[in-house]
């Protein structure tokens, strides 16, 4: 210790020279850094209410609430979430982890209020100071992402393997990559709302994680009696309104589904389902058509008790499934597999019989207690346009068929298809195999109405017909086919400009100055299918009620105004597997509620 | 009782003959009814304490006989908390288990998800853990060197101190868009890149600080009376370094290595130029003097980051979804060197979504239970806030 140790502390003094150094907040203004974690904003129509940001909240601040002004939609819970002040603690995971982007934090962090309730806010629907500011914290960039945005690949069948026959193409997930897929998933239920079944997606994607495939079955047959067919062709609504699509790719939800019934064998399905030994109630129920209402409908009416018989006209079950979908994208074992497990409920499938021809409705109706029609639209639309009464000239539904039925169909060596939809899109590729096996060539083209961004056709059809060698024309207008010595020689097409009207009505439009000759010796037309309701005979069809559309009008059990008949899928709803699926289900409920206390 | 009595009760000096026996363990026998000892309640509202604990001291005298500690005023139980969390919304709750500190339980909470899981952190976002821990250490010391200063009354100090300080919790606020409590070092990675100018405000503030850390040094270190107070008092024999697990520059102040950086480098300090910072004297004075040159080591750390660091790149590792991350079964323990020596999370995971036990190593558990209330006794009463400040504890570690 030295006399410095005494005298050195007093240059402390100094300072008292210097600027002070505190800062006077709230005189002098001091704004949160830019990243500052500060007050919530929400993009409140960005947002779509997934809730995932309550999920992640480990507070339990958030709460998703109903906000005026938003409605439920597909895609949309029109919930938002609200945040409690007396809980959060401005980790910002909720902002990270938002699906939308929509929820950011601003860099404001005073707010003086005297009832403390008012800390319980819903941000961007109750109007703050700082909705507009700018600067705060944004999810971070430079591949920071909490769940993958990418979805896992799935292998297929290269095209040129693919068009020499009508093997499958899609290959299926590995165990490995199937968890890896699941993963992406954040749970939150925005699919199974829009889900015509609304099948428990995030349940069953949530045991592949787990990889508990017997709880993924159980999970997939409270809704769906046919995924080993929905894994592999449904519309995948759900993926359309995907919340992780918002930022990435949606959730392969279709080939999950696949993948967890490819895992479960055939024998251990009434184990795992828990599907033995239900008892009769001696209540008979006749089903008219195989298709996947009628399929849906038998498999939950037997589950409660009900002896159900379908009839079936065609040899085999399974509807369009069967006869119209395309081998390559539904193998006829998966159908067989899902129909089997159905039947050994006890349900009777009798094919080969026509109602309305065979055996009467009215019959059906003395016989049994309720009857349920889901005899879909087989009837194919034509264009009309001169030359459409050659024999040449074909329905893409009939062809479809005839090839499901192994007949020997004729195929030229040039093609025109008409039509832009997905079944358009099937009968090319089934002809370009064909072609391909007869001539070693694919010759088709395909023309439709629609510009290619509004073509029906799901996009992976167009580019996957392309690569297999088709030729996909759209956006003219079919005009006549030209026939020359009673031989089909081609389709003549003018450009078509606009299909609907501004009201959104099929009225399309043409330029007659740009035509277009497609040769082909054999033109297919694929625009549209109808019912054959032939079978409802006149005693019948005078007690029902029909819409502006002509269709029978059902009520929310898809029952008619006769109470005894009820009819789903196509007929009613649609067009596709799952909504079939679905009126079937709400068919078989409202079957039961109809006859319970009979 | 006579005069010369009397004087010996207030001032010992070294006449210890009233002093009850020592026991052959070491210990005495206090007997409350022989109305010679006094009960103390040193905190947990006193100035002189560091945070929320509070010290049961027995008093003769002035000296004490006997202190213990008792924690128990946050009522957190963040460990058990953490099991009944995903892993992911354990994040926001471990940088509270060391308030001042919020970085290494990030890191290690982090870190040990990350080996267990098999996850290998972006380089860019390796540097900026190393950033932030680094900074993190320099406001750490600052706000000791204040508590430090104040203990011993010099309330100026304090104040520099704490302004050094906010400058670099700007910093953090930049980086990390919170002052206190950062959420930065995030599992798999970081939440950012260093923002616009942001070097260039840091070496500001590293002048600035280097500037009051030399009026500090003249003002404290060469005081007469924070020597008085301070040389030679609080002594920690080399030899407790391990029977107690004394570590950082507690123990490096007796002389004894003990440095998670240099002895098992993480991150990017084998890339760093970094020697330990030593003393010899292992008393009051000598760890604050490790302290000191610690946080200029720090410093020059932070240099050394930043001139080296990538300024781009991945912040973030490709991980599971957060949302539903299992961390595969298997148990692992972390460990990173904070101010005041190692600190670890011991992690076990049972292969679900949640932890199935996390177990906080924090010093301070070591520093201000055992080796405090070995420490406390015989020392005047008006030492004890000093002496518990040169052990630098920080409450909320210990009560987990
Ligand atoms: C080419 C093509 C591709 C398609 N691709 C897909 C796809 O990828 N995804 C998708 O979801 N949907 C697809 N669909 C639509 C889907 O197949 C139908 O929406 C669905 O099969 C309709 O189900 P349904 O039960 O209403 O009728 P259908 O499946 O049409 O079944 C009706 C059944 O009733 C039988 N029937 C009719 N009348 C009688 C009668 N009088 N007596 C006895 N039996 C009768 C029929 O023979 C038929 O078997 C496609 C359709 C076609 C044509
Ligand atoms: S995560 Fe985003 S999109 Fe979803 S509810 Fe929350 S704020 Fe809305
Ligand atoms: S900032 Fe954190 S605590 Fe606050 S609402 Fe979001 S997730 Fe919950």
């Amino acid at each position: 210790m030295s006399l410095g140790d005494t005298l050195k502390p007093f240059s402390a003094w100094k300072h008292l020279f210097k600027e002070p150094l505190s800062v006077k907040k709230p005189l002098t203004e001091r704004p949160g850094a830019d990243r500052y974690r500060g007050f919530h904003k929400n993009e409140i129509d960005k947002c779509i209410g997934c809730g995932t940001c309550e999920d992640i909240c480990q507070n339990a601040a958030i709460d998703l609430v109903p906000v005026e002004g938003i409605d439920t939609k597909e895609g949309d819970s029109g919930l938002r979430p609200q945040i409690d002040y007396g809980r959060c603690c401005w980790c910002a995971l909720c902002v990270d982890v938002c699906t939308t982007n929509s929820l950011t934090l601003s860099n404001e962090y005073t707010w003086i209020e005297e009832d403390a309730d008012k800390f319980r806010f819903i941000p961007g629907a109750d109007n703050k100071s700082w909705d507009h500011n700018e600067k705060g914290w944004k999810k971070p960039e430079n591949n920071y992402e909490f769940y993958a945005l990418e979805r896992v690949e799935m292998q297929e069948r290269h095209a040129e393997e693919r068009v020499q026959s009508f093997i499958e193409i899609i290959k299926g997930y590995s165990k490995e990559k199937a968890q890896e897929e699941a993963d992406r998933c954040v749970a939150c239920g925005i699919c199974t709302a829009t889900c015509p079944a609304h099948m428990g997606i995030p349940e069953y994607i949530k045991a592949i994680r787990e990889d508990d495939m017997e709880e993924g079955l159980r999970v997939l047959y409270e809704t769906n009696p046919l995924p080993e067919i929905c894994g592999r062709i449904c519309t995948h609504k759900c993926e359309t309104v995907c919340a992780v699509g918002h930022k990435g790719d949606p959730l392969s939800i279709r080939w999950l589904k696949r993948y967890i019934a490819d895992q479960v064998s055939l024998d251990k399905y009434k184990e795992i389902l828990g599907s033995d030994g239900i008892e009769n109630n001696g209540k008979k129920i006749a089903i008219i058509g195989s298709g996947p209402a009628g399929l849906s409908a038998a498999h939950y009416l037997s589950l409660m008790g009900y002896s159900c018989t379908i009839f079936e006209k065609l040899p085999e079950p399974g509807g369009m499934m069967r006869y119209g979908i395309p081998e390559y994208r539904l193998p006829y074992d998966q159908i067989d597999k899902d129909i089997k497990y159905i039947e050994s409920l006890g349900v009777k499938i009798q094919c080969n019989t026509d109602i309305g021809k065979d055996i009467t409705l009215a019959q059906l109706e003395k016989d049994y207690d309720a009857v349920f029609a889901g005899t879909g639209l087989h009837l194919g639309r034509s264009t009309r346009i001169p030359g459409t009464e050659h024999e040449n000239v074909y329905m893409a539904a009939d062809l479809l068929r005839e090839i499901t039925m192994g007949k020997e169909i004729h195929v030229a060596e040039k093609i025109v298809v008409i039509g832009g939809g997905n079944v358009a899109m099937d009968i090319t590729r089934s002809l370009a195999r064909k072609q391909k096996e007869i001539y070693g060539k694919v010759q088709v083209i395909t023309t439709s109405l629609e510009s290619e961004d509004i073509m029906p056709a799901d996009r992976e059809e167009i580019v996957e017909s392309r690569e297999e060698g088709a030729i996909i024309n759209p956006g003219w207008g079919p005009q006549s086919i030209e026939i020359q010595d009673g031989k089909v020689k081609g389709l003549h097409v003018t450009k078509c400009l606009s299909v609907f009207d501004e009201s959104g009505r099929f009225s399309p439009k043409f330029d007659e100055a740009q035509k277009d000759f497609f040769e082909g010796d054999m033109v297919v037309e694929s625009i549209g299918q109808g019912a054959d309701m032939s079978y409802i005979s006149e005693e019948y069809k005078d007690k029902l009620e029909y819409n502006e559309r002509g269709r029978v009008v059902v009520n929310k059990e898809f029952q008619s105004s006769i109470p005894w008949l009820f009819l789903g899928g196509d007929i009613i709803q649609g067009p596709d597997v799952i909504h079939g699926i679905a009126n079937g289900h709400k068919a078989a409920i409202g079957i039961d509620n109809f006859l319970r206390d009979k | 009782m006579s005069k010369k009595d009397k004087n010996k009760l207030f001032n010992w000096g070294d006449d210890r003959s009233l002093f009850p026996e020592n026991n052959p363990d070491g210990s005495i026998d206090i007997d409350l009814s022989s109305h010679k000892f006094v009960k103390v309640w040193h905190g947990p509202q006193h100035p002189g304490i560091t945070g929320n604990m509070s010290l049961e001291l027995t008093i003769l005298g002035d000296e004490v006989m006997e202190g213990r500690t008792h924690v128990g005023y946050l009522h957190r139980g963040f460990e058990k908390l953490m099991e009944r969390r995903k892993y992911i919304q354990c994040f926001p709750i471990v940088c509270r288990v060391a308030v001042p500190e919020p970085d290494f339980n990030e890191y290690c909470f982090a870190s040990a998800m990350e080996e267990l899981t098999g996850i290998d952190v972006p380089e860019t976002a390796q540097w900026l853990r190393n950033l932030v821990l680094e900074m993190s250490r320099l406001q750490s010391f600052q706000m000791w060197i204040g508590g430090m200063a104040g203990a011993l009354g010099s309330g100026i100090v304090g104040q520099w101190a704490n302004y050094c300080r906010d400058s670099v919790l700007d910093r953090f606020e930049e980086l990390t868009g919170g002052r206190i409590y950062h959420m930065y070092i995030i599992p798999g990675g970081v939440r950012g890149l260093l923002p616009d100018g942001f070097k260039q405000r840091m070496e500001q503030d590293l002048k600035m600080i280097e500037s009051f850390m030399k009026d500090i040094e003249t003002v404290m270190f060469n005081n007469a009376v924070f020597k008085k107070r301070t040389v030679g008092m609080g002594y920690i024999d080399p030899l407790w370094v391990d029977q107690f697990g004394i570590t950082g520059p507690n123990a490096r102040a007796a002389g004894v290595l003990r440095d998670v950086r240099i002895e098992y480098p993480y991150l990017k300090y084998e890339e760093l130029n970094i020697e330990p910072v030593m003393g010899k004297d292992s008393d009051i004075y000598t760890r604050a003097d490790v302290r000191r040159r610690e946080l200029l080591q720090t410093i020059d750390l932070i240099r050394q980051i930043l001139a080296k660091m990538p300024n781009d790149g991945d912040i973030r590792a490709k991980t599971p979804n957060v949302l539903h991350w299992k961390v595969p079964e298997g148990e692992t323990y972390k460990r990173a060197e904070c101010t005041r020596g190692e600190y670890g999370y011991y992690m076990v995971s049972d292969g679900s979504e949640y932890p199935r036990r996390i177990n906080v190593r924090g010093p301070s558990y070591t520093h201000a239970v055992a080796l405090l209330e070995k420490m406390i006794v015989n020392t005047n009463i008006s030492d004890v806030a000093g002496l518990m400040v040169s052990l630098h504890t920080y409450p909320p570690e210990i009560e987990r």
